[in-house]
């Protein structure tokens, strides 16, 4: 357990070589198939086939692209909010309650000019989304920087509250007059419908928009103060106080960001795949981003690989499921057994290993990144 | 991670089948090919294991299974989110050869319609739902004559004259369970009420459980469940009350006090589907069935019940079977204890598809 | 409400709290010692499916619980892998971790599901089980219940008084100090993660063996992350953890119990919402008040750490 008492010397890297940056993810996906490879086999499943369909098939088609992308844009929109947050020890665990409140927000416009069609309509939406997103973290922000709050438990216990809210408007106010009273509102009108930036995919305009808002994200925390601001208060709390940094706009700032990404991401949602409201708009996304982001090392450029990755992992467990029989237990297992590989091989970006016996051993912390 | 299992299974008002009928010709000429297995595809909302609603459905996929043999092939995708991953799943399903595709939750329904009109020679079975298209089909079981049957058994045993009801959430199909549950019972204790508890949930064990221990404590004897795991029947055995089960036979968790259980058979429709694909007979249709068609079935009673009520029991299944009884004929009054229902009449299945109001003697 | 009546309604208090108090308390100690996982959900529903099958192949419930510990246990021991001596995210980490609990507790539970279990033997003293409110409360309960009382009373002394709980806080607050002053900071963690997953294994068994006797997939429904708030709930604190399940348990079952008796009119969704919303501004009140500043989680808190020269 200890390394001092190996022979093996592990130190921190000083440099991140670039090409390691690149090369250990695909160094976890290869002992990913190897343990996918003897898992299938045990269990009686045709490795090559299950591996195939988990991977390669996905990927062979545009449509299996354009099917990658509609699942990864909620993520990669969520995704490169949190890692903001993250980077300032900013807890934000509610995105999913954070995603409900602009799929309401921006559904409730929709549904407000229900058969007219005005042009201005998306826009609106989309705000509508960002403000019900940014609104709904506000209330963590605010008992996080009035009361001292712990950001954890309130955006977590809120994604409850927000879930059991929508659940009120679809069997209440928003529920469909012609809709034999199930809990599902009206059809949004087209012009309410974010359009399809390929016909016969659903490649829709929100998955652009997500890309988009990912690179600036990168432009943010690389090129402004504030992305600065951002990332010395994460390393470095104390020096950031001293430099005249209020922590307390920082705690507003990432919260508002993210929980606005969230909103966004939810009114994409209903305003694209979906196109109306109903109980459940998102499986999660809003807590698998928070993977998202880590595994893109709460780097927005990869944060968007992550989202793909991770969305590939859920549609090739479905492909595995259609085409090979897998269970859908067996493909939970093999996910986390290829988040476990992608989360360890991190190790060898950051630390290296020497054979060398250690004299005295001092001790570092590293921040998280 | 956090679930949200939003099953909404409903069915449609007017059963006219919009049915063009589908040309058997043409789209049954790949069945024709004996030697090809016919695909069937399977798209459940819950995992198999749920003892409830999906696993009822997988027996159902077994059934195909038994009855063909090697000439079919059988696909499943579990715990399959509504919304846009539905769309996906189906759509997959259609395009890697599955001829059938039965898509088993209410909100698949939207979904399937769309997926239908990318691949007309597919043929699609939608549960609950009220949308039916040229190569999409509609069917729903009428739960409602199940719970006819056990509310008539809950009167004649209760002592307290207080029913609890486990609900989820107060879609047209719970609320028409909840009202026919009380009407039967009051026909043999008129004084009798039923106190509904809404869990939010199709399935939470844990708090299945509080809630049934929450209506015994208010003294309810006998519970009844709209949600899909054991926990009530087991919970309602523990303090002697008596109970019924959801979906599957759950004698197991209540030897003595599970009266009976109201059981989704799916088995006959989806043999039938498969075999008029196979014939080339499979046209669009709007069914709801009943016990009648064995959709809807009573499971053994227990031995433990007063021979007067498995009598009285067995008289109601047999009048609904042979269509004397109606378990929604007036007169009905509701919670306000205004007449919604004249003497004599019944309610129609339009009237009943959307039922969002409660009997006299409801208390939700 | 009769004597007998008020400790019926209890007695639902305490069995819905007492998987949020045995999963909690363990992340309590695991936080405590500065790192942060969040997979309890998944260790949980581990716990909780090889409590059940252990139990049915061997008819022993005893066997069960500690089989369910033991699942925890070896779960929690891969996030450790991964976390401590791999130093990988713990965040991702615990997220990962309950996807792969999830995935592999309903492979395991595939041929459990249908099958009923005897539940834990309850605790019986002649004569005094049946005095009024105080038999049954005091005594109407298996084990498990016992245990988990008495486990927040040995955590809470461990970390105030013992020396090992002053070193794992020492870990907890400042993980360089502790080690340069010779702790093995990795070691002491490990021990913690370990404690937490035995932990959330037996508030898996809990819920499989005694509160709903059953196995079925994804029977936590949750609660692991219901868990991980009541540690913030609690500051931190082993008693105020104690309250803080209670607290929950309590305001959820209240809910119920008002449905049943008529609902008050409103949308039982809004009723649903109260025991999120009873413990935000539970713990709200009390940031608020003079505690302030007692609040703060450990200074390490999710924080990787690796010795090196």
């Amino acid at each position: 357990m200890s390394p001092r008492l190996a022979p093996l010397k592990i130190e921190a890297r000083r440099e991140i070589p670039r090409g390691l940056l690149y090369a250990t993810p695909l160094l976890a996906v290869a002992l990913t198939v190897v343990a996918g490879f003897f898992i299938f086999l045990a269990m009686g499943y045709d490795p090559f086939l299950s591996l195939y369909h988990f991977f390669v098939s996905p990927l062979l088609s545009f449509y299996g692209w354009s099917e990658l992308m509609v699942k990864a844009a909620p993520l990669i929109l969520i995704g490169v909010g949190l890692a903001v947050g993250f980077r300032a020890n900013v807890w934000n665990i509610g995105a999913e309650g954070q995603l409900t409140v602009g799929a309401i927000t921006g559904g409730v416009v929709a549904l407000a000019v229900w058969g007219e069609e005005p042009v201005w309509i998306l826009p609106v939406m989309c705000l509508a989304g960002i403000g019900g997103g940014m609104a709904y973290a506000a209330i963590p922000a605010f008992l996080k920087t009035r009361f001292g709050v712990n950001e954890i438990l309130t955006s977590l216990m809120l994604t409850y509250v927000a879930t059991l809210f929508l659940s009120t408007l679809v069997y209440g106010p928003l529920k469909d007059p012609m809709g034999f009273n199930f809990p599902q509102s009206r059809m949004f009108g087209d012009a309410a419908l974010l359009p399809l930036l390929l016909e016969g995919t659903r490649l829709h305009l929100g998955t652009g928009i997500a890309v988009a808002i990912a690179v600036a994200g990168w432009v943010m925390m690389t090129f402004t103060i504030v992305g600065f601001q951002v990332r010395v208060l994460g390393q470095a709390p104390q020096a950031a106080r001293f430099a005249g940094f209020s922590s307390t706009r920082i705690v507003w700032f990432c919260l508002l960001l993210s929980g606005g990404l969230a909103g966004l991401a939810g009114t994409f949602e209903v305003a694209g795949p979906i196109g109306q409201l109903i109980p459940s708009i998102s499986p999660g996304y809003g807590f698998t981003a928070i993977i998202v982001a880590f595994l893109g090392r709460l780097h927005p450029l990869g944060i968007i690989l992550s989202g793909l990755l991770m969305a590939l992992s859920y549609i090739g467990g479905e492909t595995a499921q259609v085409e090979v029989g897998l269970p859908q237990a067996v493909t939970g297992v093999f996910q986390g057994l290829l988040l476990f590989f992608l989360l360890a091989s991190d190790f060898l970006v950051r630390y290296r290993l020497r054979f060398r016996p250690t004299v005295a051993a001092a001790a570092s912390s590293q921040p998280a990144e | 991670m956090i679930k949200n299992l939003s099953r909404r299974h409903f069915l449609a008002g007017s059963t006219a089948a919009a049915g063009a009928l589908t040309l058997g010709g043409a789209l049954g000429s790949r069945a024709a090919f004996a030697a090809d297995p016919l695909k069937v595809g399977f798209v459940y909302v819950g995992p198999i294991g749920d003892f409830g609603w999906t696993h009822g459905h997988d027996l159902g996929r077994k059934a195909i299974e038994k009855e063909f043999g090697d000439k079919v092939k059988t696909t499943y995708v579990e715990n399959v989110a509504e919304g846009p991953d539905a769309e996906r799943v189906i759509r997959q399903l259609a395009s890697s050869g599955n001829k059938l595709i039965f898509t088993t939750s209410f909100g698949f329904m939207n979904q399937t319609v769309k997926v239908a009109k990318q691949f007309p020679d597919v043929y699609f079975e939608h549960a609950t739902g009220y949308q039916t298209a040229k190569n999409v089909s509609a069917y729903n079981a009428r739960f409602y004559e199940g719970r006819a049957v056990i509310g008539t058994i809950a009167g004649h045993v209760t002592k307290t004259g207080k029913f609890g009801y486990i609900a989820s959430f107060p879609i047209p199909e719970v609320v028409m369970g909840i009202n026919a549950f009380i009407l039967a019972a009051r026909k043999v204790r008129p004084d009798a009420e039923i106190k509904v508890v809404w869990v939010n949930s199709w399935y939470d064990p844990g708090k299945e459980a509080d809630a049934t221990k929450a209506l015994i404590d208010q003294g309810c004897d006998v519970i009844t469940q709209h949600t899909d795991s054991p926990a009530p029947v087991q919970t309602a055995a523990s303090r002697g009350a008596w109970s019924f089960g959801q979906a599957s036979d759950m004698t197991s968790f209540a030897p003595e006090h599970h009266a009976t259980a109201i059981l989704d058979v799916w088995d006959n429709y989806y043999v039938s589907r498969a075999r008029a694909v196979m014939d080339g007979t499979w046209q669009t249709s709007n069914v709801w069935h009943g016990m009648k068609e064995g959709m809807v079935q009573i499971a053994p009673y227990n031995e433990r019940l007063p021979a007067a009520a498995v009598e009285a029991a067995e008289a109601v299944r047999k009048g609904i079977i042979d269509g004397s009884l109606h378990p929604f004929t007036g007169p009905i009054k509701d919670q306000s204890g205004a007449e919604r229902i004249k003497d004599g009449e019944t309610m129609d299945d339009g009237a009943l598809l959307s039922m969002d109001w409660y009997v006299e003697g409801v208390s939700a | 409400m009769t004597p007998d009546a008020i400790a019926l309604v209890l007695l639902t208090v305490i069995s819905a709290a007492t998987p949020l108090l045995f999963a909690a308390l363990g992340e309590l100690v695991v936080e405590k010692s500065g790192v942060l996982n969040l997979g309890v959900e998944g260790m949980m529903i581990l716990g909780a499916v090889a409590a059940f099958a252990v139990a049915v192949t061997t008819g022993s419930g005893s066997l069960g619980v500690l089989a369910g510990a033991a699942a925890g246990t070896a779960l929690a021991f891969v996030f450790g892998v991964l976390t401590l001596t791999l130093a990988a995210n713990q965040v991702a980490t615990g997220l990962a971790l309950t996807i792969f609990g999830l995935g592999l507790s309903s492979l395991i539970g595939a041929g459990y599901v249908g099958i009923p279990v005897s539940p834990l033997a309850k605790l019986a003293v002649p004569g005094v089980s049946d005095l009024p409110l105080i038999g049954p409360l005091i005594f109407g309960h298996d084990a498990l219940v016992y245990l988990s009382i008495a486990a927040v009373a040995a955590v809470a002394w461990f970390l105030k008084k013992s020396r090992a709980g002053m070193i794992l806080r020492a870990v907890g607050e400042s993980d360089i100090s502790a080690h340069s002053i010779g702790y093995d900071v990795i070691a002491v963690r490990y021990r913690a993660v370990l404690f937490g997953g035995a932990m959330a294994g037996l508030g898996g068994a809990f819920l499989s063996l005694s509160y709903t006797p059953l196995w079925a997939e994804g029977m936590t429904a949750g609660r692991g992350w219901i868990a991980l708030a009541l540690v913030v709930f609690a500051s931190w604190r082993p008693w105020r953890l104690l309250a803080g399940a209670y607290l929950f348990g309590g305001v959820t079952i209240a809910q119920l119990y008002t449905q049943g008796a008529g609902g008050l009119g409103i949308p039982s969704q809004v009723m649903s919402m109260l025991p999120y919303l009873a413990t935000i501004l539970v713990l709200t009140i009390i940031a608020a008040g003079p505690w302030k500043g007692r609040l703060n989680a450990p200074a390490c808190l999710g924080k990787p750490f690796r010795p090196s020269t």
